[in-house]
């Protein structure tokens, strides 16, 4: 499965894309763009929905879409090593 | 301290008038983001792993008391109550907002203070000894000579478009503790047989993934031509540096092919053609800079006694204080690497602290090393102990300057785009397997220095004991290397052979101290044991 992902223009702040015009900063609100990735992607930036979108490729999990890569779960997360700025810290960052 | 004239202090507002406005165009969508991007990056606003990054400008390292609370200022106003001081003598924020940018910018400005030439392929913030002005073996403050490269490479337009980024270092001792031959153009300042001072060139250094010491290609440029030598290095570089290749367009790699005697041979060429221009700014140009980094006003009558009955305060002063050049004072170093803390971070508070100590206890001065710390340069030995009780008790009196806690870290995959593993977490194991200072002494002076990829911003090439973080299949590796330094005796490490995972790695690390301690001959620190057993015996105990 496919997400999207980026930055929101004014805050920077991670964002991952929850359907039609919505933007979530967690990552368990990111649904499945399946084919329409690219589209999404093209038609958030254009909107300025959101800035640099990229796609992420991801597997099913028990807490929903979870990133293959580890800097995306790292971006899902935050730092690891702040705890109190992170915010999405149930994400795994080591897998198995 | 030098401060700006009329000049500088208006290109410094034009320049944030001017991204105030690029800003708003982004933010109104008139300008793309293919557009904006070489503009935000000009002014040192990176669009880093979890937000903009914003990387701010350290002069030679130097700052008054007034610039440091402002950068405790912007890390409460606009970040997170903290900053990270790097391994280049900057600040960077990580979580910084595009609209707050220009506002940041304006506040800096208002303190001598800019973003500009942090990023791009320019030359960047000039690096110098952090112990400038103060050390006890210098043979001249090396800051009025960086200060004049800054003001001559500030928008120089000839040198805004270079091949790849360029870095300059001065220093103006035998002892190096800038990584001076690490550094594209490294600058030592010298006596000829005459007895004038003068600049001895090495050039073509630098990490990142094929790490070089510069060699040596001039052993003495008079002060009255040393932008024009520095130029004509430069514009070697400018015509002839690889652009079709990112990864082989640093100078470096110039140097390197046309080979040392060539490249010098075409600097003498072009430095004897810039000669018949006459462009370059006078020595009494140098002097004027010169007046704003005299002596503060030492009393030339301070004792140089130290009561030391206080044991902890003992192993500070030791380990975190060095020789000044005026009887009665001493250089304090600020360890910005408490056990289990992120090395090179501080705190809003903490910065506002060390803004006021040194203003109390340092004629309003303070500095920032490449090895992530901050140093109060002219301490009254009178005052080290009520220094020492305010910062222990802030948390800033981790005891262990130069020592396996005092680490190098890049941010790596906690922060950086570009990173392949973390590095911060690694830091904070290590430190807390280590975090007996008595043990950390016994190890001696140990430079451990971890970078997250291959660009290697942590000097892991030139870590006593270097980490690389590496993706292997989609895990965090690690390599260790050995037998770096980026001290006078500049090597380059090497690697000890397979990777390791996070916890594997904190025990080599630990397999190979105790090799050295096993091993050891008097008053051998853990490099020159490696140097002299090589790296066979290392090989075995780690992999056996
Ligand atoms: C987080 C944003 C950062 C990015 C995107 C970044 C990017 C890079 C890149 C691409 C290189 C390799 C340049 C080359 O080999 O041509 C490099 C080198 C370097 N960076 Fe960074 N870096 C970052 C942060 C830092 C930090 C935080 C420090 C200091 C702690 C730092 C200090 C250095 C140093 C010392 C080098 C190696 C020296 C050299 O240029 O050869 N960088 N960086
Ligand atoms: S070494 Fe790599 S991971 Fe570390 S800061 Fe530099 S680019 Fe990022």
């Amino acid at each position: 499965m496919k997400i999207v992902t980026g930055n929101d223009l004014k805050t920077g702040d991670v964002i991952w894309w929850s359907g039609g015009e919505t933007w979530s900063r967690h990552l368990g609100d990111a649904i499945d763009a399946g084919d329409e990735a690219e589209a999404v992607a093209a038609r958030e930036e254009a909107a300025m929905r959101v800035n640099v979108p990229y796609i992420v490729p991801c597997e099913q999990s028990d807490q929903g879409p979870m990133p293959l890569h580890i800097k995306d779960r790292v971006r899902a997360f935050g730092p690891t090593v702040r705890a109190d700025l992170a915010i999405n810290t149930n994400i795994p960052i080591v897998k198995g | 301290m030098y401060q700006y004239d009329q000049y500088d202090q208006a290109m410094v507002d034009a320049r944030v008038a001017e991204f105030r406005d690029q800003c708003e165009r982004r933010l109104k969508g008139e300008l793309s983001e293919d557009q904006f991007k070489p503009l935000r990056l000009m002014n040192g606003l990176y669009l880093q792993l979890h937000a903009y990054m914003l990387r701010v400008a350290i002069p030679y390292g130097t700052l008054s008391a007034k610039q440091m609370r402002m950068l405790g200022h912007i890390g409460r106003k606009y970040d997170r109550d903290y900053g990270h001081f790097t391994t280049r003598q900057n600040i960077q924020y990580n979580w910084i907002k595009l609209e707050d940018a220009p506002d940041i910018l304006a506040d800096l400005a208002t303190v001598e203070m800019h973003a500009i030439q942090t990023s791009g392929n320019c030359i960047r913030n000039i690096s110098s000894d952090q112990f400038a002005g103060a050390a006890a073996d210098e043979i001249a403050d090396p800051r009025p000579w960086a200060e004049l490269l800054r003001q001559w490479s500030s928008f120089h337009p000839e040198f805004s478009y270079l091949p790849r980024k360029f870095k300059i270092a001065v220093i103006a001792s035998e002892e190096d503790r800038a990584a001076m031959r690490l550094h594209d153009i490294g600058i030592q300042l010298v006596h000829n047989d005459a007895g004038e001072l003068g600049a001895k060139f090495y050039v073509g250094g630098g990490m990142g993934r094929t790490p070089m010491i510069a060699p040596e290609i001039r052993d003495f440029v008079p002060a009255d031509e040393l932008i024009h030598y520095a130029e004509a290095c430069l514009r070697v570089y400018n015509r002839y540096g690889r652009r079709d290749n990112k990864y082989k367009a640093r100078i470096k790699i110039l140097v390197h092919e046309l080979g040392k005697d060539e490249y010098t041979r075409q600097v003498e060429e072009e430095f004897a053609h810039m000669k018949t221009l006459g462009l370059n700014p006078p020595v009494a140009e140098l002097e004027r800079i010169s007046t704003y980094f005299a002596d503060p006003d030492f009393d030339q009558n301070a004792p140089d006694d130290l009561d030391m009955s206080d044991p902890d305060f003992r192993i500070w002063v030791e380990q975190n204080t060095h020789a000044h050049k005026q009887s009665g004072y001493a250089i304090a170093t600020i360890s910005l690497k408490p056990t289990g803390g992120i090395p090179g971070d501080a705190s809003s508070d903490q910065i506002d602290l060390m803004a006021d100590l040194a203003e109390q206890y340092s004629f309003d001065e303070l500095r920032v090393t490449h090895s992530q710390n901050i140093v109060l340069p002219h301490v009254k030995k009178a005052d080290l102990y009520a220094l020492w009780q305010k910062l222990d008790a802030a948390g800033l009196a981790p005891a262990n300057l130069d020592l396996v806690s005092d680490m190098i870290a890049c941010p790596g995959l906690d922060y950086c785009s570009l990173a392949n593993a973390r590095s911060i977490p690694l830091a904070q194991k290590i430190s807390e397997r280590f975090a007996d200072v008595k043990r950390q002494q016994d190890l001696g002076e140990l430079k451990l220095k971890i970078s997250g990829c291959i660009n290697a911003c942590g000097h892991h090439h030139a870590g006593h004991i270097g980490i690389l973080g590496v993706d292997k299949k989609g895990f965090e590796n690690y390599q260790l290397s050995l037998g770096g330094s980026g001290a006078e005796d500049t090597s380059l490490a090497k690697i000890t052979g397979p990777g390791f995972d996070e916890d594997g790695i904190v025990d080599a690390v630990e397999t190979v101290t105790n090799l050295y301690l096993k091993t050891r001959e008097d008053g051998e620190r853990f490099i020159d044991t490696y140097r002299r057993i090589g790296m066979a015996p290392f090989k075995e105990a780690l992999y056996g």
